[in-house]
């Protein structure tokens, strides 16, 4: 057994030296996170240096009535509305069924039933649909199928065809996975104890999720509704073809109405400008407008996430 | 988080109404009514299927025609059809067949004639391009290059519908896309989890993942006016929006995807796992690569399935950054047009209820039935994964 104990002398040597391998393992790694890192500021960087010269009160209050193309009179005010009225819209849906899921999952189900493990499957599996499929989806079904029943007996259509009502339903479905996951992870962080003293004390199952472990598990809802409103805000192929429109004299003021939309508008001044280069400065200080609102929302969703977890942690 | 007593406690009986609704109506009303409400999910995916599947059927089943010229019967004729095959060829429903008389039966016989003296002559006008052949095989088409054989084309006299230009303009974004995002993801996520100190993690990972607060309408956008041109000025090839430059957009939407499921797997694996390794003398690096990785490895894998369902179905990437042109070439530098695209692009010009607008249904059921599977095989292997590692962990 004699040169094995050599040679396994040797690597304890070996390990204590200066280890290359490790190094180059460790530094290769951190690179790769480090370049994540760089692109994103890269992305950042460069649309906040390009349209932070047009990005003015006048431009983001601006209406669009005069010639969208035009740098010196191009406003964006009818698209953030559009984008803020469609999400809020959204919300008013996605939020209670989500929750109510979440409650579903966390407070009711057994995790070992079938049916627990079907909803979560599919809440994982409505996560992953390609957002054109959700297009398809919105005109396939509200449009044509519950919008056609609408309409039934009406010679125009007045619910089947695109509107911002559909536009945001679409949206709800889309979203709806991101407020369950949200709401599950903050219902989880709440200790079982407070449940346990709830119910101590003569509270119903009822009564004890909704005094006692709901308002607890608020911030991670807000999460939850915040997510989910930083990601459809940003959502272009969902809309394609169930709401937004190239261009509205005025905003929406039914819920039949067409909207116009701040990232519809960043595709279309990408791609479908007279001269890209004119209309560039508009370009940027519509996509800075866009990148402001999606990750401010980003960021307060992963303050408020942090702080549930950190709550996680310290209950448990 | 496996401790279960606050539901433990289950009402008896069926659907708890031996004892539940007898003692607490209210408890046990909103109990069935939060399960009812919390089936939503499964609803939605099922309705998704079913409706964008419902559009693409008439298709699938044969039904539709898309031929330039149709074979046509003299109006004389008329008399010698049952009423069955006269309603096919008239392409009428039950319901208006019913509502016609004879006169106006006749009528719509003469116009097919009239149409068919002014429809094109050549070989292919009489083709239906939406069968099966048409769709997946080569074809010489009259009207186009002799080397084109397999074209998507919708526009036009003949409408052709080819579906390999698209598959590969798809594939070829998302392998570029993968390229280049999994190899950095996964290292990221194998830093940020393994060998990164904690208090650095918890600005790492949110960081990281705030890229996935990127809307893909401003990647596309970035890829487009920025990269675009910027790659072409490196790589000096000449179409400036081509497969590569929507792929590397594209990988940017993929890395945050990848990166959180691979770190969340790396993460599950329990500490126990790597205070057993380190305390046999490994490095930290060691551990990771030989021990963390290997019981992952599901997961790592979960990870790049996932990412595969993501690029393949992100639209406005490829849309802004691709070219656009349905070209069936294998080079990556060639302009090209994903499915995904392709549906975005044409169905506000498809006319409601016709054979281009139920084909784009159709690749978008494609595309679900593709997304839907690497879904449920990547929820699979990370369940199996946890329920082994929480398992062992006991």
């Amino acid at each position: 057994m004699n040169p094995a104990t050599a040679s396994s002398n040797k690597l304890d040597f070996r390990s204590r030296g200066f280890d290359f391998v490790s190094f180059a393992f460790t530094s290769l790694t951190g690179l790769a996170t480090l370049l994540i890192l760089a692109i994103l500021a890269i992305i950042l960087a460069n649309v906040v240096w390009h349209g932070w010269g047009t990005f003015s009160w006048r431009f983001v209050t601006g209406s669009a009535d005069q010639d969208m193309f035009d740098v010196n009179k191009a406003g964006i005010l009818p698209m953030v509305i559009g984008t803020a009225l469609r999400v809020l819209v959204m919300t008013l849906f996605v939020v209670p069924i989500g929750v109510i899921t979440a409650v579903y999952l966390t407070e009711y189900a057994q995790s070992t039933a079938v049916t627990t493990r079907i909803i979560r499957g599919a809440v994982n599996n409505l996560a992953g649909v390609p957002s054109i499929v959700f297009g398809l989806f919105g005109l396939g079904f509200f449009i044509s199928f519950i919008g056609g029943a609408m309409d039934a007996g009406r010679a125009e259509p007045h619910w089947g065809k695109p509107a911002i009502l559909w536009a945001s339903l679409t949206l709800a479905v889309m979203t709806l996975p991101l407020v369950i996951v949200a709401t599950e992870e903050s219902l989880r962080a709440i200790t079982p104890g407070l449940r346990e003293a709830s119910l101590a004390l003569g509270a119903t199952k009822l009564e004890t999720i909704l005094k006692i472990v709901l308002p607890e598990a608020l911030p991670g809802i807000l999460t939850g509704g915040i997510l989910a409103v930083g990601r459809a805000g940003g959502e272009v192929a969902p809309i394609l073809f169930t709401g937004a429109a190239y261009y509205m004299r005025d905003l929406p003021k039914a819920a039949t109405d067409q909207f116009m939309d701040l990232g519809y508008h960043v595709f279309i001044l990408s791609t479908q400008s007279p001269d890209i280069e004119k209309t560039r400065p508009i370009l940027f200080a519509t996509v800075l407008a866009l990148l402001l609102l999606t990750l401010s929302l980003n960021l307060i969703a992963v303050v408020v996430r942090a702080r549930v977890r950190k709550r996680m942690r310290a209950g448990h | 988080m496996t401790n279960v007593p606050h539901n433990a406690k289950r009402t008896v009986g069926w659907m708890g109404i031996h004892r539940g609704h007898k003692a607490r109506p209210v408890e046990w009303l909103a109990e069935k009514f939060i399960y009812l409400i919390s089936l939503t999910a499964i609803l939605m995916v099922f309705l998704i299927f079913v409706f964008v599947a419902r559009e693409a059927m008439p298709l699938v089943m044969g039904k539709m025609n898309s031929a330039a010229a149709r074979p046509v019967i003299a109006a004389k004729e008329m008399d010698k059809l049952k009423p069955d095959e006269l309603r096919d060829y008239l392409g009428l429903t039950a319901k208006e067949f019913q509502q016609l008389d004879k006169e106006a039966l006749t009528a719509l016989m003469e116009v097919r004639e009239e149409e068919a003296k002014e429809a094109p002559k050549d070989k292919d006008a009489t083709v239906n391009t939406t069968e099966w052949k048409y769709l997946l095989g080569a074809h010489h088409w009259s009207d186009s290059r002799p080397e084109d054989r397999y074209v998507w084309q919708p526009i036009g006299r003949i409408h052709k519908y080819n579906l390999w230009p698209l598959i590969i303009g798809s594939l070829k974004t998302t392998i570029v896309a993968l390229l280049f995002s999994v190899p950095l993801a996964l290292a990221a996520a194998i830093y940020v989890s393994q060998l990164s100190s904690p208090s650095l993690k918890e600005w790492l990972k949110p960081a990281i993942e705030l890229l996935s607060g990127v809307p893909s309408v401003v990647l596309g956008f970035f890829g487009l006016i920025v990269m675009a041109t910027f790659l072409q000025g490196t790589f000096g090839y000449q179409s400036r929006l081509n497969a590569f430059v929507a792929g590397i957009a594209l990988g940017l939407a993929v890395i945050p995807v990848v990166f959180s499921i691979a770190e969340d797997a790396l993460t599950s694996v329990p500490r126990s796992y790597t205070q057993a390794a380190l305390a046999l003398g490994a490095s930290k690096w060691q551990a990771a690569w030989q021990i963390v990785l290997p019981a992952a490895a599901p997961g790592v894998f979960a990870a790049v399935v996932l990412g595969f369902g993501r690029a393949i179905g992100e639209t406005m990437v490829v849309l802004m950054a691709s070219g656009n042109a349905s070209i069936m070439s294998l080079s990556l530098f060639d302009s090209t047009r994903s499915i995904t695209a392709t549906i975005a692009a044409e169905l506000a010009e498809a006319v409601f209820g016709g054979h281009h607008y139920r084909m784009l249904f159709l690749i978008g059921a494609m595309l679900f039935i593709v997304t839907f599977l690497t879904n449920l095989a990547g929820d699979l292997i990370m369940h199996r994964l946890k329920g082994r590692l929480e398992g062992r962990a006991k």
